[in-house]
C-alpha cells in the first residue's frame, strides 16, 4: 500500500470514527438523561448542517466552484419532504413514521437534485464570480417561488397552485405560501440524522477517491489541462453540483420534518453564507473539517447565549481574524514554523487538505 | 399615467442601485474582490446622517457631508485592517472576510441603535413634490434628487477616471496590478482611494435610499446591496457605465415586475432577467470578454 | 485516402513543400495534416497558411523566434482555438467544430509551455487523469465500491507506475505534483500526456529550464518514447541541440508564416532561416 493511500485510509477511518463515537456518546447521554435540553434540541439540526457543509464542500473545495445558493436546495428538500410526509399521512393514512421519513428524505433529495440539474445546465457554463452571483440569484428565486406556492390535500388528492383561491375550501393545507409548510408532524429522529450523515460521508468520500472524483479535482486544479487529457468539464462539474444538491435536499427534508412549521425565509442567502463559513473554516476540501466546524458553529451560539448581545459581534470578529491569520502569508509562514514539529510527530498530512484554491 | 409613474419610480430606484453598484464595480475592478460589506456601509451612512439630523440638529447638507466623511473613513479603515493583509490570498478568503465585516457592521449598528426600525426624517430632502399632467403624475423631491444625483455622480466619476492622474492610476491598477506598481504607481494607496470613493458614494446612496424608503434598521443595507451587486454584474462588473446601465435597468425591471406581474415575485423576476442576460452574454451587458491564455 | 497519395511523391525539400515526413512513414496515414491553417485575433493574423504533415512515427520540430506563433499552432491543433481558416486533420479526421476534449479523444496529447499540472494532486493521480478515458468505470461503481472499482483501480495503479518508470519517477508517485522540482514537473507532464494513449504528442518547450545533462537525458527519452509507443511527436523548442539532434523534420515559423521546412541540414543551411533566426543567434553568441 502506498503512503498516500495509507494516509487517505487513516483520514477516512478517523472521519467515520469521530462521527460514530460522537453518536454513541450522545445516544447514551440521551438514554441516561444526562443531556441538556438545549443540546438535545440541537442534535438533528447539527446533523442537517453537517450534511449541508460536507455537500457544499464537494462543490467549493473539491470542484472549486463558488456556490452561494446552497440553502435554496435545502429549501426545496424541506418543502418537498413536508409535502410528501403530509400527503402520505393525510391522503394515504400511512402511520409508519420511519417509512414516511425515509420516503420524505429520498423525495426531498430527488426534488433538489432535479433543481440542481435545471440550475446546473445553464450556470456551470459561467466561471468564478459570475457563477457565484447566479447561484445566489437562483437561491433567491427558489425562495420567492415557494412564497407563492400553495399545496394542499383535498379529498385524498394533492392540489398544487400558485394562487390561494384555487385551493378548495376545507382542504388540508401542506404549504401555505409565505406562511410556509404548516402543521408538519415532527417525525425526524436523531438516529435518522446520524444515518444521513454517514450516508453523506460515504458518498462524498468514496466519490472523491474515485475516477470521477479525481476528474473533478483535476478540473479544479487546471481546467485547460484536464480538458486536454480528455476530461469533459461540464459533465464532472455537473456531477459534483447535482450530488451536492441531492444531499442538501435530503438534509432539508430532515430539517423540515424536525419542526412544526417551515417558512421560506429560513432559507435565505444568509443561510447559504452560514454554510459557506462552515466550509471555509473547516478547510476547503477537508471533509472532517466541515463536520467539526458545522458542529461547533451550530453549538457555539447556544453556548454563547450568556453573551447574547455580543455573540454575533464576537462571531464576526473571530471570523475575520481567523481568515486573516490563516491566509496572510507572513503570519502563515510563522505559524507553519511553529506547527512543523507537531506535524512531523503525526507524519505527513493528507494531500487533499486545505491546499485547494477558490 | 400609471405607466409613467412606474417608470419614474423605476428610474429612481434604479439610480440608487446604480450609485451602490458603482461602489461594487470600482472595488471589484481595482481590488478584484467582492466587497460584501458595501451594503452595510450604506446602512451605516444612513444611520449617521439620521443621527446628524435628528440628534445633533445639523442642517441636511452638513449631515450629508458628515455621513460621507464618516463612511470614507470607515471604508479606508476596513480596507486597511481587514482586506489589505489578504492581498495575495485566495479570493474566497477575501470574500469570507468581507462577509465577516458585513456581520460586524450589522451587529455594531444593532448594538448602537437597537433592532427597532427608525423612521428616516423626510426633512433630509426638503423639496416639494412636483405635479405634472394636472396632478396625475407626482414626482417627489426625493425621487428628483436621486435621479439628479445619479447623473451628477456619473459624470463626475467618468471625468475623474479619465482626466485626473489618480483616476488614470486607478485604471492602470485595474488592468494590471504588477505592471502598475512597476510604473511607480502606489497600488495600496490607489486601492485605498477607491474604497474611499466607493464608501462616500455609499453614504449618498444610503441617504437617498432611506429618503425614498424611510425604514432604517441594521439590515437595511443587505438586500439593496445584493441587488446592486447583481446590477453591477448585470452591466458587466468592473465597468462604470455598466454599473449605471445595470442599476437603472434593474430598478425599472423590479418596479414593472412588481406592478404588472406579481408583487411577491418581483425579486425573482429581477434575478431571472440577470440569469438570462448572463447566459446570453456571460460577461454582462458592457463587460469585456476575457480570453484565457494557454 | 487521397491525402496519403499526395505525400507519397514528396520528400524533404525546403519551402514550399507540403511535407517533411520521413520515408518509413510514407504510404501510411499521416497522424496530423494541416491545410492552409490560420487564425486572426481582432485583425491580427497570428498564424497564416500553415501547412504541415506529420508521419506516423515522426519526430518533428517547430521552431522560430519568440512570438512567431508556435504555441498558437499547438492551440489550433488541440482545438483551444477554432481556426479562422483552413483545416486540421488528425488521423485523417477533420476536427472542424470540435472542442478540446473531442480532439484529445482523436489521439492528441500535449504539454504546456507554462506547466499545467494538477498541482494539488499527487504525481500518480496526475497520471491517472491521463488514463481517464483509457480505464473507465462509472460514478456509481466508484461510490458503491463495486468489484469493477477495485479491479480498475488496481489496473490504473499498475499502468501509472509503468508510465512513470519511463522517466524513473515511480518512487515519486505519492509526492504532491506542485512540490516537484521544475524538471520533474516537465517530465510528469509528458508522462501524463502519454497516459492518454495518443498517436500524436505535442511538447511545448520540453527542455525549458533543464540543465544540459537533463536535456541530454530528455532527448534519449523522447526517442525511446517514440520507439516504444510508435507515436509521432511534434515539439516546440528553443534548444537547438535538442531540435537538430532528434528532429527528423523541422518547420521554421516567423510572424505566423512558415519560412522553411526540411531536415536539420536543410534548415541550418537555409539562408532565410539563418537570417531570421539562426544568424542572429550566432552573432549574439560571438
Amino acid at each position: 500500500m502506498t503512503r498516500a493511500k495509507r494516509n487517505r485510509l487513516i483520514y477516512n477511518c478517523v472521519t467515520f470514527a469521530v462521527v460514530i463515537i460522537a453518536f454513541i456518546v450522545l445516544q447514551s447521554m440521551i438514554e441516561n438523561k444526562t443531556i441538556t435540553r438545549a443540546l438535545k434540541g440541537q442534535l438533528i439540526p447539527i446533523c442537517c448542517w453537517i450534511v449541508m457543509a460536507v455537500s457544499l464542500n464537494l462543490v467549493i473545495g473539491i470542484s472549486g466552484e463558488l456556490s452561494l445558493g446552497h440553502a435554496g436546495f435545502m429549501s426545496v428538500g424541506a418543502f418537498t419532504g413536508a409535502v410528501i410526509s403530509g400527503w402520505l399521512l393525510n391522503a394515504h393514512g400511512m402511520e409508519n413514521e420511519t417509512l414516511r421519513l425515509v420516503l420524505a428524505i429520498v423525495g426531498g433529495g430527488i426534488a433538489a437534485g432535479i433543481a440542481g440539474v435545471v440550475i446546473g445546465i445553464p450556470v456551470l457554463r459561467l466561471r468564478g464570480d459570475y457563477l457565484a452571483i447566479v447561484t445566489l440569484a437562483f437561491g433567491e428565486i427558489i425562495r420567492n417561488l415557494v412564497n407563492v406556492t400553495y399545496i394542499a390535500v383535498a379529498d385524498g388528492h394533492l392540489v398544487f397552485s400558485f394562487l390561494k383561491k384555487n385551493v378548495p375550501e376545507g382542504a388540508r393545507m401542506l404549504v401555505d405560501g409565505a406562511s410556509g409548510a404548516v402543521k408538519i408532524s415532527k417525525i425526524s429522529t436523531f438516529t435518522m440524522g446520524f444515518i444521513l450523515v454517514l450516508f453523506t460521508l460515504i458518498v462524498v468520500l468514496n466519490l472523491i477517491n474515485s475516477r470521477s472524483g479525481r476528474a473533478i479535482k483535476a478540473i479544479r486544479d487546471n481546467r485547460i489541462a484536464a480538458e486536454s487529457m480528455g476530461v469533459p468539464v461540464t459533465k464532472y462539474k455537473m456531477m459534483a453540483f447535482v450530488t451536492a444538491a441531492v444531499l442538501a435536499g435530503m438534509a432539508g427534508a430532515l430539517y423540515g420534518l424536525n419542526s412544526s412549521t417551515v417558512v421560506p425565509s429560513q432559507f435565505t442567502f444568509n443561510q447559504s453564507i452560514n454554510v459557506l463559513v462552515f466550509v471555509v473554516l473547516g478547510g476547503l476540501g477537508n471533509v472532517l473539517g466541515s463536520v467539526i466546524s458545522a458542529t461547533l458553529l451550530t453549538v457555539l451560539p447556544e453556548v454563547l447565549r450568556a453573551f447574547a448581545d455580543y455573540r454575533m459581534l464576537v462571531y464576526a470578529v473571530v471570523l475575520i481574524l481567523v481568515m486573516i491569520f490563516t491566509n496572510n502569508p507572513t503570519i502563515r509562514s510563522f505559524a507553519d514554523r511553529l506547527i512543523a514539529p507537531v506535524k512531523k510527530l503525526f507524519g505527513g498530512k493528507h494531500s487533499d487538505k486545505g491546499g485547494a484554491q477558490a | 399615467m400609471i405607466f409613467l409613474d412606474n417608470l419614474v419610480n423605476g428610474i429612481s430606484l434604479g439610480s440608487i442601485y446604480a450609485i451602490i453598484a458603482l461602489g461594487y464595480t470600482m472595488v471589484y475592478g481595482i481590488a478584484k474582490m467582492l466587497n460584501f460589506a458595501h451594503g452595510d456601509v450604506i446602512m451605516m451612512g444612513a444611520y449617521i446622517a439620521f443621527c446628524a439630523l435628528q440628534y445633533w440638529n445639523m442642517p441636511p447638507l452638513v449631515s450629508l457631508v458628515v455621513a460621507m466623511a464618516a463612511c470614507t473613513v470607515m471604508g479606508v479603515v476596513i480596507e486597511g485592517l481587514a482586506y489589505r493583509p489578504l492581498r495575495q490570498a485566495a479570493s474566497l478568503a477575501v470574500l469570507i472576510t468581507a462577509i465577516g465585516m458585513s456581520y460586524l457592521l450589522q451587529n455594531l449598528a444593532l448594538m448602537i441603535w437597537g433592532a427597532n426600525p427608525k423612521s428616516f426624517p423626510g426633512s433630509m430632502i426638503n423639496i416639494p413634490t412636483i405635479s405634472l399632467f394636472g396632478g396625475e403624475l407626482k414626482i417627489t423631491g426625493a425621487t428628483l434628487v436621486t435621479i439628479v444625483a445619479n447623473i451628477v455622480i456619473m459624470i463626475a466619476l467618468t471625468a475623474f477616471t479619465s482626466k485626473t492622474k489618480t483616476g488614470k492610476a486607478m485604471r492602470c491598477v485595474s488592468e494590471d496590478r504588477g505592471a502598475a506598481s512597476l510604473m511607480g504607481i502606489n497600488v495600496n494607496q490607489t486601492i485605498s482611494i477607491t474604497f474611499a470613493i466607493g464608501s462616500a458614494l455609499a453614504a449618498v446612496a444610503g441617504i437617498l435610499l432611506c429618503s425614498s424608503y424611510p425604514t432604517l434598521q441594521p439590515t437595511t443595507g443587505s438586500m439593496p446591496g445584493i441587488k446592486a451587486f447583481t446590477a453591477a454584474v448585470f452591466g458587466g462588473i468592473g465597468s462604470i457605465p455598466g454599473a449605471m446601465l445595470g442599476g437603472l435597468l434593474l430598478g425599472v425591471i423590479e418596479i414593472f415586475g412588481k406592478a404588472y406581474i406579481s408583487t411577491e415575485l418581483g425579486d425573482a423576476i429581477v434575478f431571472a432577467v440577470l440569469i438570462i442576460v448572463l447566459l446570453v452574454k456571460p460577461s454582462g451587458l458592457l463587460g469585456k470578454p476575457v480570453r484565457e491564455k494557454v | 485516402m487521397t491525402a496519403v497519395k499526395r505525400h507519397s511523391t514528396t520528400k524533404m525539400v525546403p519551402v514550399p513543400s507540403h511535407s517533411i515526413v520521413p520515408e518509413r512513414d510514407l504510404g501510411q496515414q499521416p497522424v496530423l495534416e494541416t491545410n492552409h491553417l490560420g487564425i486572426e485575433f481582432g485583425g491580427l493574423k497570428a498564424v497564416e497558411d500553415f501547412n504541415l504533415t506529420i508521419g506516423k512515427t515522426e519526430i518533428a520540430g517547430l521552431i522560430g523566434p519568440n512570438g512567431a506563433g508556435k504555441t498558437t499552432v499547438f492551440n489550433l491543433i488541440t482545438k483551444v482555438y477554432e481556426p479562422t481558416n483552413g483545416t486540421v486533420l488528425i488521423n485523417g479526421k477533420d476536427t472542424k467544430g470540435m472542442n478540446i476534449v473531442q480532439a484529445s479523444r482523436l489521439g492528441i496529447a500535449r504539454t504546456f509551455q507554462n506547466i499545467r499540472l494538477f498541482s494539488n494532486m499527487t504525481v500518480e493521480d496526475n497520471v491517472r487523469i491521463g488514463l481517464h478515458n483509457q480505464i473507465r468505470y462509472s460514478m456509481m461503481e466508484g461510490i458503491l465500491r463495486l468489484p469493477r472499482y477495485w479491479t480498475k483501480e488496481k489496473k490504473m495503479h499498475r499502468e501509472a507506475l509503468d508510465l512513470l518508470s519511463i522517466f524513473d519517477m515511480q518512487d515519486l508517485a505519492d509526492v504532491q505534483a506542485g512540490s516537484l522540482p521544475y524538471g520533474a514537473q516537465r517530465r510528469l507532464e509528458i508522462v501524463r500526456a502519454l497516459a492518454t494513449n495518443p498517436s500524436l504528442l505535442l511538447l511545448d518547450e520540453p527542455a525549458a529550464g533543464m540543465n544540459p545533462h537533463e536535456t541530454e537525458e530528455l532527448m534519449e527519452n523522447i526517442i525511446k518514447i517514440r520507439d516504444q509507443f510508435q507515436i509521432a511527436i511534434l515539439l516546440i523548442e528553443h534548444d537547438m541541440n535538442l531540435v537538430m539532434g532528434i528532429c527528423e523534420g523541422i518547420c521554421v515559423l516567423n510572424y505566423g508564416k512558415i519560412i522553411a521546412k526540411g531536415t536539420a541540414d536543410d534548415i541550418q543551411n537555409n539562408p532565410v532561416v539563418v537570417e531570421a533566426y539562426l544568424g542572429k543567434r550566432k552573432e549574439e553568441a560571438k
